[in-house]
């Protein structure tokens, strides 16, 4: 770390120590370049980022390493899995070994490569599904506290009440009904019922820095709708928003793998966490019989949770740290 | 009066000797006060004063064994009435305060719990102490309350702090910490939120009954004025060390340094007004209101000449804000117009031609929430010269530079957020965003009241040298009247959204005046230890005679 452009507020009772002495400082007159201010050390981005790390509590590094190791396998997953995500083998239901690491499930595909390729899909899709959420629902969100208790406001505000008020999993298994379970659908139908949830924090934390005299001053200036929207107020309610953003990605990855385990989700061939629990479900009763076939099922399902509580980790570290709490 | 206490007045109560204390920020310690020295004797009053980040009330908390959150007090002895609070244990010091040594904070209004009656949050320490019984206490917080002047003063506890006004619930906080009848009250800023009017009367109140109890004090405050009414001695701190240090009288006579002179700066400034027929601006007969409300604005004429400054007075919630919200657009009036170099601008801002938005900027009072945080100094000002002049790259950034030097700042500046400005920079920078736009009209909503006097000084002389430069005309929104006598040309008067008095400023500012005009100038403290007694013995006068 460089701390040699670091000014610190001291400077100017430093120059005190230096031999001027303070009535001369005075007496210089008043100079506003050379007035105090705090300034902050300069640092670079990737400064910054290991300053961060190195401050980081146990469990935030366990999220940060787990994530990494998801993204790993999910960029990576045709190198690494050890066969096809859809081949099919002539041996269904083989036991844990050397020629199928966790067995092979009921058509025979082995356990292994689906949950290898299960990242790519399932982490792929929720992490899709929350973006559209978020641009969709943030958008809104700012636009309506900017217009704060205009009609845009009241149309946009009561249009998401309305939304809230219906159980987002049954409305999502009625739509996904309506117009066909494929992937498409499942992203579109997930990202508007969750953009709703995202419209409301927008709203809220946005509705903080729209009464601030900076985003008066743009008004004044003359300035369009956008403009205030991105350059205003959006990077003052970043921090919350990225937090969100940690927890809703949760939220769409569990509901994908439960409407995948109910069936309408991510549709086969393609593998899937959800739907893996469900195929291989069955298994579980033969524990007393073959343990380790009875622990196939519990693996997507334990890829799934892992997932969960290492996001919900980082996250926590995350709103930590931009609430201010950090002393 | 006779005391109860042990004590006679002129013993030595408090003895800091060389405190250093260190604050924590950008992951390091800083020494805030470095070695300061405090002698207070029984029934004395002393001020400290000094510019913000001076270490004034870090040093008052000090003088309770106490340091805030992310502070610390590394070395130096307290003594208190022969304890020394740096050697007892936490729950010895903490039975102190509270019961020996009382605080009086700056925000009345922050301090109190909402969800409690006034008499219960008066008694709550002493009775907790088992200094007095419960009923006790509140028979004497009633009394507290009738010494202090609060109007009803045997009911007046049994409201909720949201329903009395600020300057009362500044003194139901005195009479808290009055309540145990303590050897020392802390009082940091207590009238700094309060209007000029407001503050004389808690100013007269809050003496009357330190002297009455022989209560020795610290009063922290950044205007001289207020504590030289208060203060016995005085001490002026700066960059957390003592300037100067002595008797208030003698300090006011004869400042020994040039920095605690330069304390009164604003006061110097002096503007020969100009008359001038050429109307910039007219507000004519503007009534406005905020939606479901009263009339926020009623019947309001204004007139702007070019190149000159109109200085708008008056006490919060007067209208003043609101007049500059009616020219600017932001509040349409429900009745009249306002004229822009002859032309009815449209009430809208959606309506009003970006040509139109160029020509009146505003500068905000506090220059903190008037910048985005996460905007460079480039961006905020290079802004408006993308937006109205189309500038761009390279002609943009040189026409910043010269603003920054108009301003007086240097390049240096050029990439810094603004929370890594001072208070005066960041009023500067506010001031370069104006005037990038090349407008003819500049409001400025308090520019100056949230800034020390040194800083408040640099920058009245900055706007009045822009507009000897540019030739700008400014409409000064303030109530202070020692701003309004630096820099205006005209004076404004409001009191509950109407104009009571207009004119050039020698009128104004002139006998006869008019009853509110009378209150709001004599209101202002002088830098004269004997005005707040000379003051309050002329109203007492004044009041017996016509009843």
């Amino acid at each position: 770390m460089s701390n040699k452009d670091d000014i610190n507020p001291s400077t100017e009772a430093e120059l005190v120590d230096q031999g001027f002495s303070k009535s001369d400082l005075a007496d210089q007159g008043y100079s506003a370049a050379g007035e105090v201010g705090l300034i902050k050390a300069r640092r670079t981005f990737r400064e910054n980022i290991w300053r961060g790390l190195k401050s980081a509590p146990p469990t935030a590094l366990f999220g940060l390493t787990i994530i990494t190791i998801y993204v790993f396998f999910a960029l990576f997953a045709p190198l690494l899995a050890p066969y096809g995500e859809a081949e099919i083998f002539d041996m269904s239901y083989a036991p844990w070994g050397e020629e199928f690491m966790f067995g092979t499930d009921q058509l025979g595909r082995d356990i292994l490569s689906r949950l290898i390729y299960g990242a790519r899909n399932t982490v792929g899709i929720a992490f899709v599904t929350t973006m559209i959420a978020f641009i969709i629902g943030g958008g809104l969100g700012i636009t309506a506290a900017i217009n704060n208790n205009g009609w845009l406001d009241n149309l946009l505000s009561r249009s998401v009440d309305v939304l809230m008020a219906i159980p987002s999993l049954i409305f999502a298994l009625i739509l996904l009904s309506m117009f066909g379970a494929n992937t498409l659908n499942l992203i579109i139908i997930i990202a508007i019922l969750d953009s709703t949830r995202v419209f409301r924090i927008a709203r809220a934390v946005s509705l903080n820095v729209v009464v601030m005299d900076y985003v008066e001053a743009a008004r004044l200036r003359g300035e369009k709708m956008f403009w205030i929207l991105y350059r205003e107020i959006l990077p003052n309610i970043m921090p919350p928003l990225v937090a969100e953003f940690g927890l809703r990605f949760c939220f769409v990855f569990l509901t994908i793998a439960a409407l995948s385990f109910l069936g309408v989700g991510i549709q086969p061939p393609t593998a899937d966490w959800g739907s893996m629990v469900r195929e291989t479900a069955g298994l579980i009763q033969f524990a007393e019989y073959d343990l380790t076939a009875a622990m196939t099922p519990m693996l997507p399902a334990a890829a799934i949770a892992l997932l969960t509580v290492a996001v919900n980790f980082v996250v926590d570290w995350f709103l930590h740290k931009s609430s201010g709490l950090k002393d | 009066m006779s005391t109860e206490r042990s004590g006679q007045k002129g013993d030595l109560l408090l003895e800091m000797k060389d405190i250093v204390i260190d604050g924590y920020s950008d992951d390091r310690w800083h020494e805030i006060v470095k070695g300061v020295d405090v002698t207070l004797r029984r029934g004395e009053i002393m001020g400290l004063i000094g510019e913000s980040g001076a270490g004034k009330s870090t040093l008052g908390l000090a003088a309770m064994g106490f340091a805030r959150p992310g502070c610390r007090i590394t070395s130096g002895s307290i003594m208190f009435d022969g304890i020394d609070l740096m050697k007892v244990s936490e729950a010895e010091r903490r039975a102190l305060r509270g019961s020996r040594i009382a605080y009086v904070a700056q925000s009345a209004a922050a301090s109190f719990n909402p969800a409690h009656q006034l008499i219960e949050q008066t008694v709550e320490s002493t009775v907790r102490r088992g200094i007095k019984p419960e009923a006790e206490a509140r028979a004497d917080a009633r009394k507290l309350y009738r010494d202090l002047q609060l109007p009803n003063p045997d009911s007046i506890g049994d409201r909720y702090p949201h329903q009395v006004s600020g300057g009362q619930l500044q003194r139901v906080m005195t009479a808290m910490a009055m309540s145990p009848r303590p050897d020392l009250i802390i009082f940091d800023e207590p009238t700094t939120a309060l209007d000029v009017t407001t503050q004389v009367e808690v100013l007269a109140s809050m003496r009357r009954i330190v002297e009455h109890y022989n209560t020795a004090a610290i009063y922290i405050t950044h205007d001289l004025a207020v504590v030289a009414q208060m203060a016995d001695v005085i001490k002026v701190l700066r960059y957390g060390e003592t300037i100067e240090d002595a008797e208030t009288r003698k300090m006011l006579a004869q400042p020994e340094k040039a920095y605690t002179r330069s304390l009164w700066s604003v006061r110097s400034i002096e503007k020969p007004e100009e008359e001038s027929e050429d109307i910039v601006l007219k507000v004519d007969h503007v009534d406005a209101s905020y939606t479901g409300s009263a009339k926020v604005l009623d019947d309001v004429t204004i007139e702007v000449p070019r190149g000159h400054t109109v200085a708008i007075v008056g006490e919060s919630g007067s209208g003043k804000s609101t007049t500059a919200r009616a020219i600017t657009g932001l509040l349409p009036p429900t009745k009249g117009q306002v004229l822009f170099n002859g032309k009815p601008l449209p009430p809208l801002l959606k309506e009003r031609s970006i040509d139109q938005l160029q020509k009146i900027q505003m500068i905000y009072q506090m220059a903190d929430t008037a910048m985005n945080p996460r905007q460079t100094v480039r961006d905020i000002i290079g802004r408006p010269l993308e937006f109205y002049l189309g500038l761009r790259g390279r002609e943009r950034d040189q026409r910043l530079l010269e603003l920054l030097e108009m301003i007086e700042l240097d390049e240096t500046f050029i990439d810094r957020l603004p929370a890594e400005l001072s208070g005066g920079q960041k009023q500067r920078i506010c001031i370069a965003r104006a005037l990038a736009a090349s407008p003819e009209l500049i409001i400025c909503d308090e520019v100056t009241s949230a800034l020390d006097q040194i800083v408040q000084k640099g920058i009245l002389e900055l706007l009045l040298r822009l507009q000897r430069e540019l030739g700008l005309t400014y409409i000064f929104i303030t109530h202070d009247i020692a701003t309004v006598k630096a820099i205006s040309d005209q004076i404004v008067v409001m009191l509950e959204g109407r104009v009571v008095e207009q004119g050039m400023k020698s009128e104004i500012l002139s006998p006869p005046y008019p009853e509110y005009t009378k209150l709001l100038l004599s209101s202002v403290p002088e830098m004269n230890p004997d005005w707040l007694t000379g003051l309050l013995a002329e109203r007492e006068r004044e009041s017996s005679s016509n009843p």
